[in-house]
């Protein structure tokens, strides 16, 4: 996948932005005391507030004002200190007002930058536009009946941050980078858990397509995407088909589609209304938001190390390559766990051992790092065992599979199965002149010019000491012995 | 002793009190007149019931000695209230058999001090209307009629069914909600005392929204007295409502000292509107001849945007309705019409429940808040209430209370005025301004126009100063010594 | 500004009010009446007036994250029309 999406008449270039919903993390509501856990019972987790019944007013939760403020402070964006909450008006069963709560002309977060990292290694900064706080609707359930939807409104009134970037991005990898990075961060913050299969997080993505240097395209946009994979396969397709249009000599309609993930195609979603006429206007019920400078100003106090300059320390300290410390502070937990591996070690070495060792096993069992048998400090004593040649590198991934499987420690594990390196020239001597005594042929033909069968004799001492000969000490021994 | 439906609120807490006679027996005497004033059809809901119950609890409180401020005083509900498992539809058709599983803040503080409720009032659907014409149950009848002429006159509106069963004397009072002058042009077409009070003082929990920016829940008495005792058991900070504000209740009946001595009372030049009835505006001058005479500063003031106050309501108020209407689509409770699908479920039902007058300010609304509309109507209308707002700041600047009359006309007959929505909406030309500024207000009977019936004056006070409202409407009460009862006690008694 | 019978069926179906063709041109009367009146505000000077969010001068309050509400399903689905299964029920909507 390039920028450049190559039609049969010349190279067309994406345009791309994202509206992501992102779920406060929240006990209750935005503007009701309900429960906002996944998975109730179908509206039993409803106030009157929530499903719209005569004469109830909202009252916001002031933990989700605080949510917002963390993450526009994340997303390196201006806190709006007067924000205001307007009604968003339309008709839908699930939406029990009959308009939706949300942020119009003036949301509690201006203009930010995300940095979004890329596998070669460079990053890119995507602008945010916006984020807003918003009451989620209920939801519709088509499929118990053929002739009816039914609703369950426990979902509806739960806070959303909509965040909306600038029509920055031109690749599906970027636009994939760029949820990543905002799952990320918002997981850093502890405002979102960003669980896209549990609707936590969910994507409108715009699309449109135009000759390199033109002016923007009509845009379509793919409404509730709702992972990585499907976010980068609408794009991806959506731009062909666009493509598609323009060079067969039709035009694109500005219209909402919708992304059918068995399929990999979009297609325009089937209610055509008439344009949407929102009709927002400042509730009356809410007054305009003001917030204190000073307690803007504790919040960013307080907000932990986020992964850019987690990341920039990771390679100033230990010396790691951009993308690898990108990859590595991607999730916080998976950040700290290296951080206690590489405290004082080798940080390449012990990058190396996470990333590719334990992420390796990890995956296999279907486990996070939080679950790992291996313990932060365990794999770092595992390191130290290689550091002063007690064991190979080859042996301590042996030692490493039988801590993923035991759990127990490196030492343990070495002592019990006698796997510590022999560095006892005297020992190692003895085997080497037992295989050159052994085959004859094959050192006449070295000493003829075929230098690749070293690598046989090396094989062959190391198999003798079960592995555990130190390999540069068996070079340094054969390399004398066969000379001579 | 008098018939206890003669009594005033005051009279009767202390006839209570005195052990004079049982809540029991107060209550039975309302039950029964309001048996009587069936005809005028001011309740669209009984709860005799409910008010024996109740008014048996209050006289074993009474018993004990444990009565609260309203302890056993029979009141009458507007529709626009929700109170839990009784009938609530703010007389729409679109509400049909709603019984809410909730009581409004302001009921439930009225309960909580002991009132007893006798039933629900007959409104203007929605609280859309002055004449209490729009009602799903029918027109209301004002208890009063003109001299000599029988013809049923409207109780105004919207909380018309509220102030006809007050001035029937089928219950101590009434609570009533005032989005443009719903509780003070009724109070002044049916002869009572009504105070809409502060943006804020009074919680909207439960009461369902018209216009969420303007509504106020506020009393209708009989007397200044009454209506300071009904306050002070409404008023109150509720964390349910953002926009209630958090301040102490006053005892309201304390300022009720008669004193006004001093006060500066602003008179606005522009109030003398075009095609004022001679009546209206002699009776403002005798209420600044009173006010002078006790020794209050007359002060000509100017309020100049003021004629721009209705148009502004007019878009303000269906905007929000528009919007706070949109809920009543036949999904979760209420009147729900059959249709082929959704969209024809909801355009069926809506157009069957709301009636015409709500229908027409539902698409006003959503006509000034459309795209490429909504600057030229909407925010050009909350800038001018802004200004207007800010006239009464200035205003308030040189004077403490504003004076005018509470409407431009005495009750009408019903079926009149129904042709202009115009002209209709120009009822509440005195009303609006203090409503569209958040201001308390309140409308004292101070005489009798020349068909005899009640004619209205209002105060209008700072925020939240409704114990300087009261103190002068109090002594303006007794320098009306407004004595006329409605032609319905006559015949009532008969 | 005079509205036409179209710009009153625009705004019935954004109200989801259903107008029937014969009470067009009475409403779009009645409204264009209503609208030539309040038209009068173009009268009013309002350059550099903030539109009137709020006539209450206070902060907005803030709850604190408490869950204090829900599991009244019974008294939520009370008044409804239609439910099934604990759900509210409407004909099929088609996304």
């Amino acid at each position: 996948m390039s920028a450049i999406v190559e039609g049969r008449t010349g190279p067309f270039e994406m345009v791309i932005g994202l509206e992501v919903h992102a779920q406060v993390i929240s006990k209750a509501k935005l503007f009701s005391g309900a429960s906002t856990a996944f998975g109730a019972e179908p509206n039993t987790q409803v106030s009157f507030i929530d499903a719209g019944m005569p004469g109830m007013l909202p009252v916001i939760n002031g933990l989700c004002v605080e949510q917002a403020v963390k993450t526009g402070l994340a997303l390196n964006a201006q806190i709006n200190l007067v924000s205001v909450f307007d009604r968003k008006n339309y008709f839908y069963p699930d939406l029990p007002l009959g308009y939706q709560i949300s942020q119009f002309t003036k949301p509690i977060v201006g203009k930010g930058i995300v940095t979004i990292d890329l596998p070669d290694g460079s990053t890119k900064d995507i602008g945010i536009t916006r984020l807003h706080l918003e009451m989620d609707a209920g939801k519709s359930i088509h499929d118990i009946r053929p002739d009816a939807t039914h609703v369950d409104l426990n979902r509806a009134g739960v806070a959303l941050m909509e965040i909306v970037s600038e029509p920055d991005i031109r690749t599906p990898e970027e636009a994939g980078a760029y949820v990543k990075k905002l799952r990320s961060l918002l997981r850093y913050i502890d405002t979102c858990d960003g669980n896209m299969d549990e609707g936590s997080m969910r994507c409108d993505v715009n699309v449109s397509v135009r000759r390199p240097g033109e002016g923007f395209g009509t845009r379509c946009e793919i409404k509730n995407v709702n992972s990585v994979r499907f976010v980068m396969r609408a794009i991806e397709y959506e731009a062909a088909r666009q493509v598609g249009i323009i060079e067969a000599g039709g035009t694109i309609d500005q219209e909402t589609r919708l992304f059918d993930s068995q399929k990999g195609e979009t297609r325009p979603m089937r209610s055509k209304e008439e344009a949407h006429d929102y009709r927002y206007f400042p509730d009356p019920d809410l007054l305009p938001l003001r917030l204190d400078p000073a307690w803007v100003a504790r919040i960013k106090a307080a907000l932990p190390e986020l992964p850019d300059a987690r990341k920039e320390r990771f390679v100033r300290d230990f010396g790691l390559s951009p993308y690898d410390a990108s990859v590595l502070v991607a999730e916080k937990e998976n950040a700290a766990f290296f951080e206690t591996v590489a405290k004082g070690r080798d940080g390449k070495m012990a990058a190396n051992w996470v990333m590719t060792e334990l992420f390796g096993a990890l995956n296999k069992k279907g486990l996070d790092v939080t679950r790992s048998p291996v313990k932060a400090e365990a794999l770092g004593g595992l390191i130290d065992r290689i550091k002063d040649n007690t064991i190979s590198g080859r042996i301590a991934k042996e030692v490493f599979e039988i801590m993923v499987e035991t759990g127990r420690d490196a030492d343990a594990i070495i002592e019990e199965k006698g796997l510590r390196q022999v560095t006892d020239t005297g020992a190692i001597e003895a085997e080497v002149d037992k295989v050159i005594a052994a085959n004859a042929d094959k050192v006449a033909q070295i000493r003829a010019g075929k230098e690749a069968l070293k690598g046989w004799f090396v094989g062959q001492v190391m198999k003798a000491t079960q592995g555990k000969a130190n390999p540069a000490a068996v070079n340094q021994i054969l390399d004398k012995k066969l000379k001579g | 002793m008098a018939k206890l439906t003669d009594l005033t609120l005051k009279a009767a807490r202390e006839g209570l009190a005195a052990r004079n006679f049982s809540a029991r027996e107060l209550a039975e005497a309302h039950i029964k007149a309001c048996e009587a004033a069936r005809p005028l059809n001011a309740y669209m809901a009984e709860t005799f019931d409910q008010a024996r119950a109740m008014a048996d609890g209050s006289d074993r409180r009474l018993k004990a000695g444990e009565g609260g401020l309203l302890e056993g005083i029979p009141l009458a509900i507007k529709d626009l209230f929700c109170t839990k498992g009784v009938l609530s539809t703010s007389s729409s058709k679109i509400l049909k058999g709603f019984k809410p599983p909730y009581e409004s803040t302001v009921t439930a503080k009225l309960w909580q001090a002991g009132a007893v409720m006798v039933g629900k009032t007959g409104m203007d659907e929605f609280a859309m209307g002055s004449s209490n014409m729009t009602s799903c149950y029918g027109a209301v009848t004002n208890p009063w009629r003109r001299k000599g002429d029988n013809k049923p006159l409207v109780p105004g509106g919207s909380s018309g069914g509220s102030a006809a069963a007050v001035a029937a004397r089928t219950c101590l009072g009434a609570t009533g909600t005032d989005t443009g002058g719903s509780i003070r042009q009724p109070a002044a077409f049916c002869g009572l005392v009504g105070l809409k009070p502060t943006y804020g003082r009074c919680s909207r929990w439960g009461i369902i929204a018209f216009a969420s920016s303007l509504d106020q829940a506020g009393p209708l008495a009989r007397d200044v007295h009454d209506t300071a005792l009904l306050m002070r058991a409404m008023a109150g900070y509720d964390p349910k409502d953002s926009t209630s504000v958090d301040r102490p209740v006053p005892d309201y009946a304390a300022a009720l000292n008669g004193r006004v001595k001093g006060l500066r009372i602003g008179v606005p030049k522009e109030y003398r509107v075009d095609g004022m009835p001679a009546e209206i505006e002699a009776l403002w001058q005798k209420g600044i001849e009173w006010f002078k005479a006790a020794g209050a500063e007359i002060v000509d003031i100017t309020l100049p945007h003021t004629k721009y106050a209705l148009p502004t309501y007019y878009v303000i108020a269906p905007a929000e309705c528009s919007s706070n209407l949109a809920r009543y689509d036949g999904v979760r409770y209420g009147l729900r019409e059959k249709g082929a699908d959704l969209a024809e479920l909801y355009s069926k039902t809506r157009a069957a429940g709301f009636g015409p007058e709500v229908r027409r300010r539902i698409l006003i609304g959503t006509y000034v808040l459309s795209a490429g509309y909504y600057d030229a109507y909407y925010l050009k209308a909350q800038q001018v209430r802004t200004r207007i707002a800010d006239d009464f700041r200035t205003g308030f600047e040189r004077v403490d209370l504003v004076l005018t009359p509470t409407a431009p006309s005495p009750a009408f007959g019903i079926g009149e005025m129904m042709d202009d929505p115009v002209a209709m909406y120009l009822n509440d030309v005195f009303t609006v301004p203090a409503s569209l500024a958040g201001l308390p207000a309140i409308s004292v009977p101070a005489g009798l126009s020349a068909d005899g019936l009640p004619l209205g004056l209002q105060l209008i006070g700072r925020p939240f100063d409704e114990e300087t409202v009261l103190r002068a409407a109090g002594f303006m009460e007794e320098a009306a010594a407004f004595k006329a009862e409605p032609a319905w006690l006559g015949e009532g008694r008969a | 500004m005079a509205i036409d019978r179209a710009t009153v069926l625009k705004i019935a179906r954004l109200a989801r009010i259903e107008v029937r063709p014969e009470e067009c041109d009475h409403l779009a009367k009645e409204i264009s009446g209503i609208l030539a009146w309040v038209e009068q505000l173009g009268e009013v000077d309002t350059r550099n007036v903030e539109p009137m969010t709020s006539v209450v001068a206070m902060e907005l309050p803030r709850r604190a994250d408490e869950v204090t509400d829900g599991n009244i399903r019974d008294a939520i689905l009370a008044n409804a029309p239609e439910v099934e299964g604990g759900f509210f029920v409407v004909p099929k909507v088609v996304e």
